[in-house]
């Protein structure tokens, strides 16, 4: 407590932290330390996060009109292609795990680093190798099978860089996979004394259920895309019908690693939101059991789902009766974590800063797009709004709406502890409440197109859709906006943002025992655990009482 | 004793934490090196049960001779493997035995590369490569070529990381860069490389028993 | 045609679809006003500071509640499965007697075929009210036959056939989208469905050209149009023979070598001097303004079949 106190009141004592710590370029770029490793990783999915945000600025401009008014067709097809293998891969896949995971877990569990810290170097370098051979297939003329590669268009019929960019999705896969060993590895070995699995943050545990889906998932993807390299580049007749090949056992790998894959996307994005909720609500999250098991559901059945994306490929009907039996059953984890959230709020003592703001409109989207969910687990509906823009809503409130709201919530949750520095509040409140109106502004009106028959994928449409996708073109611009207000308004922080204490928020968890940012090996003495998470006291004290920790959190001019 | 503070290493505090995390690790990896291959044979599978007969006629294509003489190859370097395994972690030191069994294990790998290699000039002499001129004429069977080229190739990259790793172990013990007792390089590398020897054991009835079995 | 909110229910099976899309509706609408309710009052009365009762959670809120609400969701869940399932069983297979449509699907076209051989480019005429079966395939990659009015969906693909069947409800004509992305094009290979009442659909289909199939049609405009004049066995006119031509080698005047391919007898009907055999002279005419894309499809099967005749020999 008394240490909590000075450090709020007096200037920390210069020291050495990571950032600090050795500033040539080779100890950064040879660094083993997994804190600068997340930094690294922080850069190069901002920059794929804006590539692909630019692609996608393009298609959303075409949309406007109904006919091709800026693109030709090829063009257009590419960039929706390069849109999505840009954002599922380069940038959602590694956002929450490879920055914040990479970040916190050692620190959360209270070990100096990840178990391999070379193999954690080495998984970023995979990561800019990838995503310099996927920049490359877009250079060179863009790839337009979509981010879903299927065949025997991608294997036998397109004339884009194919091969470039699943050659490129391939080489990250292996970075996903090393990421993957190495936390779960982490997460059983480092773990400081006393902190059992049960007293572990569900952050941690958010990490570890998506380690286990990356290790297990992310080699069939290599297969999948191993098959269409080998059909175009060697002319083997894996997907040809013609030489006895069936293209439908494309879909069936692609999906068996893609459906677990949005699970990789958005269980980081839940254990975010289940560090932010407690503190800001200054009361420890309810039903903390069953949030650990539903996230481990959520990671064991998601392999079994795979083929509701392929309800009207030709699968036979008990196929897709069991998919969709288990696409409901997926829904039951999700829909307990969102119920304790919620209930996590009752009696609390709730304050509205910026990364609750971002935590509650996570609640709020994941649970709108959650629902849109069990609209295409029932396989009547599906069928009709299959492979229009009514998916496109559905994935985007869970990707975009659910996991990047997450990132922004996490990022300004966090950023005090990385980079020590405060942010400007107002300016990230403000972002925070455009990006919420943006998003559904951008996405809700494709429900209705979607529904109303606009397939997914088209470059010019009826008509009769131009008002939806004028709705949609407009919130995306909105959407812009509010996502390049952060990247200006914390890059200004770093030069003048006030210094931020050891525990700005007042939180528990270790990574806020130690300083603003770290020292190199993290903790100056190992820590031992002797309590659970979520320790805060709300339910205990009376009305009005302001825990004493909560007076750092002033932004300083 | 052996040289724990040679092979300590950040972040670990703890020889003994560190050898089972890397132990664990790379059981990890191996769970997913078994959905690696394991998609690959599932693909197998589900051609063969769509094409049986086409996949029989191009069984028997196959040369079963250089198939049993590399099983045989790989079972006795995944035995010299554990050998030298087994040998670094005895409690007399048996630094010698364990460079040999290093040296072999990497030789008899090799060995199956080359042999491979004859396999393969065979295979195209005999127009068994899947396109324009392929041999067979049943549809099928150009699959379970395909198939076969495939799965044997990434097999051979495996191994060929292997012999890379094996090698590299060798190098450095002999030069005394690091000890060889417990040193734990080389039960990593170990289990690694008896991944590669089962994915080999599952591919040999794949490849080259079918249209033989009866 | 849409309207801005409204999709019109042109099949039986569209009244069930959105009987269950309602519900589904219904029930989200209820449990996004439960949950955002719930915030949102949880988010005023508990905000910091506020003279609201704090202290532990409520007893209730116990283990058993936890398993209770899990249950009940659980529960909640799979009965939508059932009733969105057994609502739509009656879809999986076409009823006997149902009519029975061929369909096939190219970049970027859709080509119907009527029982009777009439054919259509990207349109389907159907009767009213008498279930259409459709068996479906694709000369290339995977396509998707999507009618909104029906809400009914099916890819298309190559080397195997794909069906879905409706019974329209409605006459009128309504919108058919390729739904499976396929290249440059997808976003135009539309066509439409044209519903009429069952007796101007019988006076409609007897107007269509006959045929069993193309072939057979091909080889009556083969004589008719007059190709035979040349290119018959007995003509003296010195023409390539077309026996065997298709998917064969052709070594042209100007010293190249094609395959005899679709695309390659479709230019010489329309654009006879591009490319001329070797060994023979430009004196082909031109058909094009004489014969339409559907007249050289069943051409093109005619000369296709006179391979198959030449392998049987």
């Amino acid at each position: 407590m008394t240490d909590a106190l000075l450090a709020g009141e007096l200037p920390l004592p210069p020291r050495p932290d990571y950032l600090r710590h050795g500033s040539t370029i080779s100890s950064w770029l040879a660094t083993t330390d997994h804190k600068r490793i997340a930094i690294l990783y922080a850069i190069t999915i901002t920059f794929f996060f804006f590539l692909g945000g630019a692609a996608i600025t393009a298609v959303r401009l075409e949309l406007f009109q109904p006919n091709g008014w800026l693109l030709t067709s090829d063009t257009y097809n590419k960039l929706f292609s390069f849109h999505g293998i840009i954002m599922v891969w380069f940038f959602l896949v590694p956002s929450i795990p490879n920055t914040f995971g990479n970040f916190l877990l050692p620190l959360m569990i209270g070990a100096p680093d990840v178990a391999f810290p070379r193999l954690n170097l080495f998984s970023w370098y995979l990561t800019v190798a990838a995503g310099a051979f996927t920049v490359y297939a877009l250079v060179a003329g863009g790839v337009d099978t979509g981010w879903t590669f299927y065949t025997p268009y991608s294997s036998m019929f397109s004339n884009t860089h194919v091969f470039a960019a699943a050659a490129g999705v391939f080489v990250v896969g292996f970075a996903s996979i090393a990421t993957g060993v190495n936390f779960i590895a982490t997460t059983h070995m480092l773990r400081a004394p006393g902190m059992t699995w049960f007293r572990l943050p569900l952050f941690v545990w958010a990490i570890y259920a998506t380690s286990l889906i990356m290790v297990l998932a992310t080699p069939v993807l290599a297969i999948s895309l191993l098959l269409v390299i080998a059909e175009r580049v060697l002319g083997l007749p894996i997907f040809d019908p013609a030489r006895g090949g069936d293209p439908i056992l494309f879909q069936h790998l692609f999906w068996f690693y893609s459906h677990p894959a949005v699970y990789i996307m958005v269980l980081p994005a839940m254990g975010v939101v289940s560090e932010i909720i407690p503190c800001f609500a200054r009361r420890r999250i309810f039903g903390y059991d069953f949030m650990v098991y539903a996230m481990l559901a959520i990671a064991g059945v998601g392999f079994f789902v795979w083929g509701h994306h392929m309800f009207v490929s030709g699968q036979s009907a008990l196929a897709s009766l069991v998919f969709s039996f288990l696409s409901f059953i997926i829904a039951v984890p999700s829909a307990i974590k969102v119920f304790n959230w919620t209930a996590s709020l009752y009696r609390g003592q709730i304050s509205f800063e910026s990364p609750m703001l971002y935590a509650l409109g996570f609640v709020g989207l994941f649970t709108t797009g959650g629902l849109s969910g069990l609209f295409l687990a029932s396989i009547p509906v599906d069928i009709h709004v299959t492979d229009t823009y009514f998916v496109v809503a559905h994935f985007h409130y869970i990707m975009v709406g659910g996991s990047v709201s997450a990132f922004f919530a996490g990022l300004h949750f966090w950023w005090p502890k990385v980079t020590g520095k405060l942010y400007p509040e107002s300016w990230a409140k403000f972002a925070a409440i455009l990006m919420y109106a943006g998003f559904n502004m951008t996405f809700l009106p494709q429900f209705f197109a979607g529904y109303l028959g606009m397939p997914r994928r088209y470059h010019t449409y009826p008509a009769e859709f131009q008002i939806y996708n004028v709705m949609s073109s407009a919130g995306a611009a909105v959407l812009a906006i509010a996502y390049l207000l952060p990247l200006g308004y914390l890059t200004w922080s770093l030069f003048y943002g006030g210094n931020a204490a050891k525990n700005p928020w007042g939180a528990t968890g270790l990574e806020w025992t130690t300083g603003s940012p770290p020292p190199p090996k993290n903790f100056d003495r190992q820590p031992r655990v002797d309590r659970g998470p979520y320790d805060y006291h709300a339910e205990g004290m009376s009305a009005g009482t302001d825990p004493p920790e909560m007076q750092n959190a002033r932004e300083t001019r | 004793m052996s040289d724990e503070s040679a092979l300590l290493r950040e972040p670990w505090s703890n020889f003994g934490r560190q050898r089972e995390a890397g132990k664990f690790g790379i059981w990890v990896f191996l769970a997913s090196e078994t959905l690696f291959f394991g998609a690959l044979m599932l693909t197998y599978t589900v051609c063969r049960v769509e094409h049986p007969e086409a996949f029989a006629v191009a069984g028997r294509e196959t040369n079963i001779w250089y198939g049993t003489i590399n099983t045989a190859v790989l079972l006795t370097s995944s035995l010299t493997m554990a050998i030298a395994a087994q040998a670094a972690e005895e409690s007399a030191p048996l630094r010698r035995l364990v460079l040999a069994c290093l040296m072999l294990t990497a030789m008899l790998g090799l060995a199956f590369i080359v042999i491979k290699g004859f396999e393969y000039k065979e295979d195209i002499d005999k127009q068994l490569v899947p396109g324009a001129g392929f041999a067979l004429s049943q549809p099928g069977a150009q699959l379970f070529y395909g198939f076969y080229w495939l799965v044997t190739g990434v097999h051979a990259i495996h191994l060929s990381i292997g012999i890379a790793l094996v090698s590299r172990l060798f190098w450095v013990l002999l030069r005394r860069q690091l000890p060889a007792k417990d040193n734990p390089e080389i039960e990593v590398t170990a289990l690694y490389w008896h991944l590669v020897d089962i994915v080999w054991i599952f591919l040999y009835p794949l490849i080259y028993l079918p249209g033989r079995a009866s | 045609m849409n309207s801005l909110f409204r999709l019109p229910e042109a099949s039986t099976h569209a009244v069930t679809v959105d009987h269950i899309f309602y519900l589904l509706l219904v029930l989200s609408g209820a449990t996004v006003v439960l949950v955002f309710g719930l915030i949102l009052l949880f988010a005023v009365r508990y905000r910091r500071g506020s003279a609201a009762k704090r202290g532990p959670m409520p007893e209730i809120l116990s283990r058993e509640f936890e398993i209770g609400w899990t249950v009940a969701t659980l529960l909640t869940f799979a009965f939508l499965f059932w009733w969105a399932s057994s609502a739509d069983l009656s879809s999986l297979a076409a009823p006997t007697g149902a009519l029975e449509i061929h369909v096939v699907a190219k970049q970027w076209m859709w080509k119907t075929q009527h029982s009777n051989g009439a054919r259509e480019i990207n349109a389907l005429h159907v009767p009213l009210e008498k279930p259409v079966h459709l068996l479906m395939s694709s000369q290339d990659v995977i396509h998707s036959f999507f009618v909104p009015a029906f809400r009914v969906k099916k890819d298309v693909l190559p080397g195997r056939d794909t069906d879905l069947w409706f019974q329209a409800s409605k006459t009128g004509t309504f919108p058919l989208l390729c739904a499976e992305y396929c290249g440059t094009n997808h976003s135009v290979m539309q066509g439409k469905i044209v519903v009429m009442r069952q007796d101007d659909y019988a006076k409609w289909l007897v107007q269509q050209p006959e045929g069993d199939d193309l072939a057979h049609e091909g080889a009556k405009l083969f004589v008719s149009q007059g190709c035979s004049g040349c290119h018959a066995g007995s003509s003296n006119v010195h023409a390539p023979r077309l026996a065997g031509l298709y998917g064969r080698a052709v070594q042209l005047a100007d010293g190249r070598t094609v395959s005899a391919n679709d695309a390659y007898i479709r230019d010489s009907i329309l654009q006879p001097k591009r490319d001329v055999v070797a060994g023979f002279e430009p004196i082909m005419p031109s058909f094009k303004g004489l014969l339409d894309d559907g007249e050289i499809q069943s051409l093109t099967a005619y000369i296709r079949s006179l391979r198959e005749e030449q392998q049987n020999d």
